[in-house]
């Protein structure tokens, strides 16, 4: 546990960067970024957290439960993704032409329209769902082992 | 015996790397771009996606983000797994 001063700033902060991590993975098929580097955005608040306050308070309020839901769910939902264009090929972009996500944008350099992209956007959400949780369960299991001890179920 | 078994296996496997080294595309020669001019000019069409690197990394080439997700589920499994505290693995064992 750091001083009152770093707590103060660190409690501000993580605000920040979980919605810069939230933009980045949201806007993944019109920026550069996408699911792995926004989750990784997010996972350095979480880190940002650890330093700050003691691994005992964040144990507190994570329970490895939900990390290991929130990360299978984001696989499945990868996976899901993967397998339901198979009527066409594997990974088909069934989505393009849809009303989710399906308009389809002119080619060559465009102002960018948010719902475009077909399961592109979606399968950054189920990859940064998984990023987030995996490496944020990783991240306290080595500080908490550090210290001889282990996350709550 | 085994020696020039050995010995074999080892001309062989230098013979290999020698002429993996000889083959290696000449440094600095233009590389073939057909698949690059393709993707570039069909992604935001057939995608959808602004970001052609994306489109790339989620549809073109799912598979691989596939075994990416899995290593990264399988890396994030194991450190779960180890990383227990001690006294469980003695009240389980």
């Amino acid at each position: 546990m750091l001083s009152k001063i770093v707590r103060t700033v660190a409690n501000q902060l993580v605000l920040f960067i979980l919605i810069f991590g939230l933009y980045v993975i949201a806007h993944g098929h019109l920026t550069p970024g996408g699911g792995f580097q926004g989750g990784a955005v997010v996972v350095s608040g979480v880190v940002m957290l650890l330093v700050a306050f003691s691994s005992q308070d964040l144990k507190k309020s994570v329970r490895e439960r939900v990390l290991s839901i929130m990360e299978s769910t984001g696989a499945l939902i990868f996976a899901i993704l993967g397998f339901a264009g198979l009527g066409t090929v594997f990974f088909y972009n069934f989505l393009v032409g849809s009303p989710i996500f399906g308009r389809i944008p002119p080619t060559g350099p465009n102002s960018g329209d948010f719902w475009t992209g077909g399961f592109i956007p979606l399968m950054n959400f189920a990859v940064g769902l998984k990023v987030i949780a995996g490496l944020s369960a990783v991240v306290l299991a080595i500080a908490l082992f550090a210290r001889g001890e282990e996350m709550e179920e | 015996m085994r020696r020039a078994i050995g010995l074999i296996l080892l001309l062989v496997l230098a013979a290999f790397l020698v002429s993996g080294m000889l083959l290696v595309h000449p440094f600095g020669a233009p590389y073939p771009t057909d698949m690059d001019d393709y993707i570039i000019e069909n992604a935001q069409n057939q995608t959808g996606s602004n970001s052609v690197v994306a489109s790339v990394v989620f549809d073109y080439r799912g598979l691989d983000t596939l075994g990416e997700a899995t290593i990264l589920f399988t890396a994030v499994t194991g450190v779960l797994l180890l990383l227990r505290a001690q006294k469980r693995k003695e009240g389980g064992s």
